[in-house]
């Protein structure tokens, strides 16, 4: 496969589509220094931290799954839009029922073990 | 003349521009086997959601576990927050390097261009291993050791588990790079590399859990 010059579309289709991994690089970058920043260098109340981390977290998660892996809302990839929201949908009742199950006998039965 | 608003039904009459599967699709410039590479990255579209959903699940066994420390060392005795950051820088440069490797395999650049953003990708992922398992390493010989507690071993199910995948994906990354060589970019060689940019994204989104859960959520 040799060199090929790209047709006029296709140079401006490039240009866009590296300028979106530039801007997903920049993004996931920026989400990423916050709370390592904020962890290191200041002395914030746990709780509010946490929050911070969480928001942080779950906003890179999108943006990654948007900018590098593309996955978006278009038309003609809606049921991979909806393999992924099934698999979330998944994850959230089988983790969130082992969380509420655990931490409930916890409670009940070995307060030690609550965080 | 009444096909104004007919369906996309079948293989006639495609757009340029549709596309295939999940993800990055490579277009109309590599039309030669766009129907199994329909068939391959969406499958392992499904395999990479059944892998999430694993992931997710010790993730939730991690946190069920962290007051489990059995009175030995705990999270912020043994996490140090700057290794987790050197990992994380590398992963994510690595994320990009796929990336622009994705690009180039899309819009034919010089094989040269490809071969060397793959490099630079499997240099990144080494380098992440390598600090990943000098950190594993330094946790050892502080006694946290995956028998020492119930949070211990939580840990040493969830993140290793990840280092494995970045293990797996760099071998694949080695031998898709032997494949370039030998059979140049083939139509297995493209799908091969299409799935690996997947798995590697993914890999990079697994990371995002765990340096936000478990290491800065550990060490705050």
């Amino acid at each position: 496969m040799s060199h090929r010059q790209l047709s006029e579309q296709e140079a401006r289709e490039k240009s866009g589509e590296l300028r979106s991994y530039l801007w997903g690089f920049g993004l996931a970058l920026i989400l990423t220094l916050i709370p390592f920043g904020l962890a290191a260098y200041t002395q914030m109340a746990a709780g509010t931290l946490y929050l911070v981390i969480a928001g942080c977290a779950v906003i890179q998660i999108v943006v990654h799954f948007r900018f590098f892996l593309h996955i978006t809302l278009a038309r003609n990839k809606r049921e991979d839009l909806q393999l992924i929201l099934f698999t979330a949908l998944i994850l959230a009742i089988m983790v969130g029922g082992t969380l509420w199950i655990l931490f409930n006998l916890y409670y009940r039965m070995m307060p030690d073990m609550l965080p | 003349m009444t096909t104004i608003t007919k369906p996309n039904d079948g293989h006639a009459n495609q757009t340029p521009h549709r596309a295939h599967h999940p993800g990055l699709n490579l277009g109309p410039a590599h039309q030669e086997s766009e129907d199994t590479r329909e068939e391959m990255v969406f499958g392992f579209w499904v395999f990479m959601m059944s892998d999430l959903i694993v992931f997710g699940l010790l993730f939730a066994t991690y946190v069920t576990m962290l007051g489990g420390t059995a009175g030995g060392l705990g999270p912020s005795d043994l996490f140090e927050l700057k290794s987790a950051f050197i990992e994380t820088m590398l992963l994510l440069i690595s994320s990009f390097t796929f990336g622009m490797a994705s690009l180039a395999l899309k819009y034919r650049s010089d094989r040269k261009v490809l071969v060397i953003w793959l490099l630079v990708t499997l240099l990144l992922g080494l380098g992440f291993l390598a600090h990943e398992l000098y950190d594993f390493h330094k946790m050892f010989t502080e006694g946290g050791v995956p028998s020492r507690s119930g949070f211990l071993s939580a840990f040493f199910s969830l993140v290793p588990l990840h280092g494995l995948h970045v293990i797996g994906a760099c071998i694949w990354l080695i031998a898709l790079l032997g494949q370039i060589a030998v059979h140049g970019l083939d139509p297995p060689t493209k799908t091969g590399l299409m799935r690996l940019a997947i798995l590697w994204h993914f890999l990079d989104v697994v990371w995002i859990g765990i340096f936000s859960l478990v290491y800065l959520g550990g060490i705050v």
